[in-house]
């Protein structure tokens, strides 16, 4: 393993320039999801199930064909059956088959905007009226909004096929429970019995949107010799490839993704919606098809992140060591089974040392959007919990909320979220900052209270491919297959400007189609920079060692004595230098073009910590809630782009704030979303929010040729906490249930 | 779906004969309501009448006894009349929390009223200022107080053929002034879960002799709260009596539960608002 370089030893790394892809975002000339157009190209509708949980009846798409304009009808009947999709598929195909539903619903729909038929026509107009004329039958079925109803032993399910995973030997749950994730360490009864001070609270959390600004869209072309080309925004275009192939049971080489400008994922762009359904509508039509999502079937049929219902108990000694600790939450799945109770448990106590504890997470059903991915899928919920908890019990033991996280924080060494030693972390460095930090002694105003949280995330990495290839004149050419999300255009270059020695303005970056680069993880789980850097960093080194061959060649000398320095090679002994220009010029009388690509799948990330202040002011007349002043201190490993690592932090916290005030699902009594919408589902907005104070804390990851670890993620994990905290410090409640709308807080002020 | 027709005229007249011609035309202002409602199909009109072309509307006049702000006026040109926004600083500031700055470039303070919304922000402020609206139609011109315009969530008393051309505030007299604020859960881009308008007059012995109270999204339509000004008229504006204008307020609120608030949630909140406002449009009446 390489150490990681000093700091200083950096000419670009840890500079600022523009990103690649900045002037076109911000003149309007980057081509977005819902930019894209094709000749010829038809406009889709979908119908979507207006019930939160009935049976398809009947569909009768005889008016909708008759509408003049009209190319294509599909419903569930066109896809390839479930049975033969699980047949295909074996048993890992459990979430591949739920998805192949959730883009189409078959005999039942299982939410209200789930998809039940599509429309293709030769205008927007045509095809709306037409999706309007299609005639659904349904026959409702009882449906659960809320995770405690649906959570009952004798609940109605919501699909009786349902198998759960993780239960014990003939355990009795209630039949929408899809997972049961249970994980411990010692007797956390007998210890907590033994402890000086306990707190035992329950939280809630509703269901929250990822919120990103560009609704999904998709152009697809099913053409004649088979071959499907599809241009979308997503988080992974060979994601996008790989479940579409699925679906429709086609080999995944047939399908070409071209991945456009993203406006935005946060995690719901990893799963696939629209793809499938307009391919199949572009085969029955012979003709490009371009589906959108407005505003509301995003928030009606896309994400959420799961709501929560969670139980914590804490306990330590009198000096604030935790002795133990008990943690039991019941996570909302939506439609079908999700992924979040697992990192659930893992992220709840890990940043802590905790002799002994039982965890245990649950996951049921609702008749909600399949949930999706949300940065840090699972760990705010729970984490909102646990910091909470540990908030009280530092005021029940009289210690300083900083203090206390200091005495049980991990370090290196210190066993990990599973078990496994940790390695270079650095959360007692973010605590010591946060501590050190005027923001945590400043005077508060009137009305005014503070408070602080911490949280981690573990990180990812993975497969990668990156291309790095020289032009005839030396211009430098970088392909990934990550989508930019973040600024990772930014990061390559500079990434590849270091290990070249070329300045960053003569590297090129494109994020390239699933058929010209090598196979790529989903730009997710804050691992792009971290592997997909490797990849483009090793392609660059190997390109180093195809110049300096050729070098040897054009001055005639053994390869041995070429060295690279400063973006040239030079013979030593002599110092005679040959630019990369040269180099390049020469390649076809040399060897041939200059280029390599290399496949990676590293897994020597290490985990992200974050420690956040947050100052609040409320209005005691009317519970409004302003956030006045708020901290970011986070252990983000060695920063490349720094300004875009802030930007990180600072979009994390926001978010983060947004979910613990105002954001929420709200369904009405016949189990519609009822604030499908930016004006009833609220975001922040930018006059909500203080500036966001960031201080990076750059502990190196030794598995990184420079120390990159994951940033993306950990920064919304403990906002929920430290908000709820200062609300509650401020008005001498506990605020325990999200989100604190000012309506919730005005009826704390004036309860009993 | 076919497209309706687009007319542009250049007078309150020829306007008025199109809209008598076109059964199920609309007039159309800054259009931030009626565009957004034929893109999500809650509005088809047959056709659209822009009064956009038509100078008269366009102009903010300052007569002798009243300012007339046209119906094609944006809510942004209202912060550039000095002698309007030094008068009636509560009605510009309402005027100016709709929507958001490029709302706001468009949206019209006649076309506030006439989308007739409960919740409408310049409506409590303009009921609070006593001001009057002028309604064109085929027989003429008629001038109504601005509350008798909404007669509920999307419903107005305008007849068939008629509109709005401008809306006329009262010069302001010497020891008086207005205010407006609303109750959102952010800071801006929101809608009021409730609003409130006060205008007072202050003698040269701090005595109260005119107030008018108007709350917004607490009933069907924009409410005067005729109790509410009786309680501080007379009174030196102390606790007391704004205690019992609070009182008035509440009582007049007639609310429902829904996603943006509750009843109990709402009748607080008008209160408090209330409160609020009648000691802004004192502190600024003071300096009047």
């Amino acid at each position: 393993m390489n150490a990681p370089e000093p700091k200083d030893a950096f000419k670009v790394v840890g500079t600022r320039p523009i990103r690649p892809d900045g002037v076109d975002k911000v003149t309007g000339k980057a081509i977005f999801g819902t930019d894209y157009k094709a000749a010829n190209m038809l406009a889709g509708a979908i119908v979507r199930c207006p019930h939160p949980h009935a049976r398809i009846k009947s569909i009768d798409t005889s008016k909708a064909e008759a509408v003049a304009g009209v190319k294509a009808v599909v419903t569930g009947a066109d896809f390839p059956s479930v049975e033969d999709t699980i047949v295909r598929m074996g048993e890992t195909s459990a979430s591949t088959v739920d998805m192949a539903q959730n883009v189409m619903a078959r005999d039942v729909a299982y939410y209200d905007g789930h998809p039940v038929a599509a429309v293709a026509a030769i205008s927007q107009e045509a095809a709306d009226e037409a999706a309007a004329l299609i005639v659904v039958e349904y026959e409702q079925l009882p449906y659960h909004i809320d995770i405690n109803e649906s959570f009952k032993l004798d609940a109605p399910a919501i699909n009786p096929n349902l198998k759960a995973t993780g239960l014990a030997e003939g355990e009795k749950v209630s039949p929408n429970v899809t997972t049961k994730f249970p994980y411990a360490k010692g007797d956390a009864d007998a210890a907590l019995a033994g402890a000086a001070a306990t707190v035992t609270a329950h939280y809630t959390l509703k269901p929250v949107h990822q919120g990103y600004i560009e609704p999904h869209a998709c152009v697809v072309s099913w053409k004649p010799d088979g071959k499907i080309d599809i241009w979308c925004s997503s988080q992974g275009a060979f994601n996008i490839r790989g479940l579409t192939a699925s679906f429709l049971h086609v080999d995944i080489g047939s399908i070409r993704v071209m991945p456009l400008e993203i406006g935005g994922g946060f995690g719901g762009k990893n799963s696939v919606y629209l793809e499938p359904v307009a391919a199949l509508l572009s085969k029955k039509s012979g003709r490009p098809v371009r589906l959108l999502m407005s505003r509301s079937d995003v928030f009606r049929a896309s994400g959420p992140a799961p709501g929560a219902e969670i139980d914590v108990t804490l306990g330590a000694d009198a000096q604030g060591n935790l002795v133990g600790a008990k943690v039991e939450f019941v996570y909302s799945a939506g439609a079908f089974r999700g992924t979040d109770a697992m990192p659930g448990v893992m992220h709840a106590i890990c940043h802590y040392k905790v002799p002994d504890f039982s965890l245990i997470g649950w996951e049921v059903l609702t008749n909600m959007p399949k949930h999706a991915a949300y940065r840090a899928p699972g760990a705010p919920q729970v984490n909102f919990a646990v910091e909470c908890a540990l908030n009280e019990l530092a005021d029940k033991l009289g210690i300083d909320p900083i203090e206390i996280r200091l005495k049980n924080a991990v370090g290196p060494g210190d066993p990990g979220m599973m078990g496994a030693p940790l390695g270079n972390v650095g959360l007692i460095e973010c605590l010591e900052a946060a501590k050190a930090h005027p923001h945590y002694t400043a005077p508060l105003g009137e009305g005014q209270a503070r408070a602080v949280a911490c949280g981690s995330w573990m990180n990812y990495g993975g497969p990668s491919t990156a291309s790095v290839s020289l032009a005839e004149d030396g211009s430098v050419l970088v392909a990934t297959g990550s989508p930019d999300i973040g600024g990772s255009r930014a990061s390559m270059a500079i990434m590849a400007s270091e290990t070249l020695g070329v300045p960053y303005e003569q590297i090129n970056v494109v994020v390239a189609d699933t058929s010209s680069v090598g196979f790529s993880m989903v730009t997710g789980g804050s691992r792009t920079t971290y592997a997909t850097g490797i990849a483009v960093i090793d392609a660059a080194n190997a390109v180093i060692d195809i110049c300096k061959q050729r070098a040897a060649k054009m001055l005639d000398v053994d390869v041995s004595t070429i060295e690279w320095i400063d973006g040239e090679a030079v013979e030593t002994g002599n110092g005679k230098r040959l630019s990369l220009r040269q180099i390049a010029e020469k390649s076809g009388a040399t060897g041939g073009p200059i280029s390599f690509e290399k496949g990676v799948s590293p897994l020597q990330h290490l985990p992200g910590y974050s420690a956040q202040i947050c100052d609040v002011e409320v209005d005691r007349e009317t519970g409004n809630v302003s956030v006045v002043r708020y901290t970011v201190v986070q252990d983000v490993g060695r920063a490349i782009h720094p300004a875009y690592v802030e930007g990180q932090m600072q979009g994390g916290a926001v978010q983060g704030i947004g979910w613990a005030l105002n954001e929420a699902y709200i369904y009405n009594k016949d189990g519609r979303l009822d604030n499908a919408g930016f004006l009833d589902y609220r975001i922040p907005v930018a006059s909500d929010m203080p500036m966001i104070d960031t201080v990076m804390i750059e502990k190196a990851n030794p598995g990184h040729p420079y120390g990159v670890k994951g940033v993306g993620e950990v920064p919304i994990v403990p906002p929920l906490a430290a908000v709820a905290t200062a609300v509650g410090n401020a008005i001498g409640k506990r605020m325990r249930d999200l989100p604190i709308s000012p309506e919730r807080v005005y009826a704390a002020l004036n309860e009993g | 779906m076919p497209s309706p027709a687009y007319h542009a005229p250049d007078t309150v007249k020829q306007a008025t004969d199109l809209l008598a011609a076109n059964k199920g035309a609309r007039p159309l202002a800054g259009g931030t309501d009626l565009i957004v409602q034929m893109q999500s199909g809650r509005s088809a009109p047959a056709a659209i009448v822009d009064l956009k072309r038509i100078a008269a509307l366009k102009e903010i006049r300052e007569e002798a006894g009243y300012f007339a702000i046209g119906a094609a006026v944006p809510c942004t040109s209202l912060k550039n009349n000095k002698a309007l926004a030094a008068e009636w600083p509560g009605v510009v500031e309402a005027a100016n929390l709709i929507g958001s700055v490029q709302v706001r470039n468009r949206a019209t303070m006649a076309g506030n009223l006439c989308n007739a919304s409960p919740a409408a922000d310049s409506v409590p402020a303009l009921v609070a200022a006593g001001a009057t609206a002028i309604v064109a139609g085929a027989s003429g011109e008629r001038e109504v107080p601005v509350e008798q315009i909404p007669t509920g969530p999307g419903r107005t008393s305008l007849a068939d053929g008629e509109f709005v051309t401008e809306i006329r505030i009262p010069r302001q007299q010497k020891g008086s002034s207005d205010a407006y604020l609303r109750s959102i859960p952010r800071t801006e881009m929101d809608i009021a879960v409730v609003g409130a308008g006060a205008s007072l007059t202050i003698d040269a012995s701090g005595t109260c002799t005119s107030a008018r109270i108007a709350i917004g999204a607490v009933a069907p339509t924009v409410l005067l709260v005729e109790d509410a000004g009786k309680a501080l008229v007379g009174s030196k504006l102390d606790d007391g009596a704004v205690a019992k204008a609070m009182e008035a307020v509440s009582t007049a609120c007639n609310p429902i539960d829904d996603k943006r608030g509750t009843i109990a949630y709402r009748k607080a909140m008008a209160g408090v608002l209330a409160k609020r406002v009648i000691q802004i449009a004192r502190e600024r009446a003071g300096g009047n």
